[in-house]
């Protein structure tokens, strides 16, 4: 069944029909879910949480390339995602660009920032190269802070963009991120199945051993920040029009922090689990922190706070949750939600044993 | 004016040095990164600032029960969460710390709300004593002291006491280290503590020279990491001398070229210190074996 019999059944993008059918219907999903939240506010969220949380699915697909199947560490994505929201609209704004222009644009500048962080980080490994990315998404934000081209402190104002001449909304925003996000995701998928992810994953599993094989490290690692900083920038350039505002102070170090959880809490290594991992950490994110308009837990935590801590703070428990469920992931299952998805299908596929 | 920067970066240095050691005691013995560095020394500072300010507790008792708290905070994280992993990779414990760090942060947060505060320090930070026409606010001169008692402190105890010896034999070989009595277990938590500890009088000497609030440590905690890479992740006196480095060179830079940017040279030497000598000015060099 499961037998490859050549080359191009390899690189399929739907190994069974079974999988083909499935991917038909979730994008029809997709393609009815505006309808089914603005009509019955499923699960709370609104047309801008979803466009959130597929910005959120690219960054963290973009990361996966980079950490899940490189094995390269990045605490500096929020750097990538930084320059690509502040030139796409400084393209559109300043240049003149028209936005379908300026979007890709902004992604190739971030990926040649990801090619020149490449560069150092081909000779450091592991917990160096935590350190040299986390410094570099610093280096971005405090450089775009202090210089007025970009604004400075006060940061910028995205231009309205226009569909036909009328200005877009939401809705039209949601099918335009949903379409980039679907091509963006195959092309990952893509990626990975083809001689490029296969030199990656190479990589990973032992750098020597890939050399030795003939991988040529330094254009694969270059290759693998250049392609993971396009990804992260183009989904900085769509989160830069959704939120219609942009300042450096909110690509913290945190920022960079909740990428790395998407992806580890997805499953590292998998294209699906960064999605589902991007989708369940921003919606919690957003849930919680509005924490106290939860009906029963809300109104509970509101006087606990008011006992013993500080009702200023309480959205901080949006915070803490995060930090737990990535510590328990890690101890508790490794590959995260892919993992969890996994043994439940083995459970169910060798049923009664 | 030249004098007057190398003596404030001296100042704020030696607290870079006190993270970077902090970090680098922890790096040497588990080989473990630790990124809640900076929100332990916080949460011990908060606490700190709690029994001067709520409480009213004199600031000798104070400063033994923050220590007391830090150790407890650093053996409760290593024994609840580190030890629990099961062969751990090196992505996986940063993002244990990492989580950990995001814990006390949101506990941080909620406790004591965002507001910045400003820790009731014996020392002053506005008076300034003046050494032949150099001046230096009491409170640089006293981190300048503490620091360096701590850091002697530090060195003899690696150096002649037998819990700082057993420290050094886990760090080389555990399985040696086990074979011969140590139980390396309780060397790590101890390690963490010791290393928690260090950070907390960190976080003290921050706070009292700046303000208090929850993100306050996130610039130190970069600072510290750029102050172990230039010294040397695995040597103690290199990560001392990379903090005192660091604050100098960055001070420097404040000073002659750019204010503004002053932030971005601790990224610069990282980078340019990873690429020209990865371990580090102090450290040897050894690569590992496949």
């Amino acid at each position: 069944m499961d037998i490859k019999r050549n080359y191009y059944e390899d690189i399929e993008l739907f190994k069974s029909n079974t999988i083909l059918v499935w991917s038909i219907l979730f994008l029809i999903f997709l393609a009815i879910l505006p309808w089914l939240v603005m009509k019955y506010h499923l699960l709370g969220l609104s047309v801008y949480i979803v466009n959130l949380i597929t910005v959120h699915a690219i960054v963290a697909v973009g990361l996966n390339i980079l950490v899940g199947f490189t094995g390269q560490i990045s605490m500096g994505h929020a750097g990538f995602f930084a320059i690509g929201a502040f030139t796409t609209v400084i393209f559109v704004l300043n240049v003149g660009l028209p936005f379908y222009l300026a979007l890709p644009l902004g992604g190739f500048i971030s990926s040649i920032f990801g090619f020149l962080l490449g560069l150092p980080a081909l000779r450091l490994k592991g917990p160096y190269l935590a350190i040299a990315t986390l410094g570099f998404g610093m280096a971005v934000t405090t450089t775009i802070k202090h210089l007025e081209f970009f604004g400075g402190r006060m940061g910028l104002q995205a231009p309205k963009l226009y569909l036909f001449g009328t200005p877009m909304k939401d809705i039209h925003f949601y099918y335009m991120i949903m379409i980039i996000a679907v091509i963006m995701v195959i092309g990952a998928v893509k990626l990975i199945k083809t001689r490029v992810g296969r030199a990656f994953i190479a990589i990973r599993d032992s750098d020597i051993a890939a050399e030795a094989m003939g991988v040529n490290l330094t254009y694969y690692k270059t290759l693998a920040f250049a392609v993971s900083a396009f990804y992260t920038g183009v989904a900085g350039g769509l989160y830069a029009f959704i939120l219609g505002f942009i300042n450096p102070e909110s690509f913290h170090l945190i920022m960079s922090i909740t990428f790395l959880a998407m992806v580890v809490v997805g499953g590292l290594g998998s294209i699906m689990g960064s999605i589902a991992g991007a989708t369940l950490m921003t919606y919690l994110d957003i849930k919680l922190q509005a924490i106290q308009d939860i009906s029963l837990i809300g109104p509970a935590l509101v006087t606990f706070s008011q006992k013993y801590m500080s009702v200023a703070g309480i959205s901080n428990i949006a915070v803490i949750v995060y930090g737990l469920i990535m510590i328990l992931i890690v101890l508790f299952e490794p590959l995260g939600i892919f993992g969890f998805w996994i043994r439940t299908k083995r459970y169910w596929k060798t049923w009664p044993f | 004016m030249f004098g007057q920067l190398i003596v404030s970066g001296l100042a704020v240095g030696a607290c870079y040095a006190l993270i970077a050691i902090a970090m680098v005691i922890i790096y040497k013995t588990s080989e473990v990164l630790n990124f809640a560095q900076g929100e332990m020394a916080m949460i011990s500072t908060f606490v700190a600032f709690t029994l001067l300010e709520t409480h009213q507790v004199p600031f000798p008792y104070t400063l033994a029960l923050t220590l007391l708290f830090a150790i407890l905070l650093a053996i409760f994280f290593e024994i609840a969460f580190l030890r629990q992993a099961k062969d751990p990779t090196v992505l996986g414990l940063i993002i244990i710390t990492l989580g950990f760090e995001m814990v006390l942060m949101g506990f941080v947060g909620w406790k004591w709300g965002p507001d910045q505060r400003a820790l009731p320090f014996p020392v002053s930070n506005i008076e300034a004593y003046n050494f032949y026409g150099l001046f230096i606010s009491k409170i640089n001169f006293w981190t300048l002291i503490v620091s360096l008692v701590l850091m002697l402190i530090l060195f003899l105890f690696f150096r002649y006491t037998k819990l700082g010896i057993a420290m050094r034999a886990t760090q080389q070989n555990q399985l040696a280290a086990r074979v011969m009595g140590i139980r390396t277990k309780w060397i790590f938590s101890f390690t963490w503590a010791l290393s928690s500890m260090v950070g907390a009088v960190a976080g003290m000497l921050i706070a009292a020279m700046g303000v208090l609030d929850p993100p306050m440590m996130m610039d130190p905690l970069l600072k510290g990491f750029a102050s172990g890479v230039l010294g040397g992740m695995t040597s103690l006196p290199g990560a001392a001398l990379g903090g005192a480095l660091l604050g100098v060179i960055e001070n420097l830079f404040g000073g002659y070229i750019s204010l503004s940017f002053k932030s971005v040279v601790a990224f610069a030497i990282i980078v340019l210190m990873l690429c020209i000598k990865p371990s580090g000015l102090l450290a040897k060099h050894y690569v590992k074996k496949v």
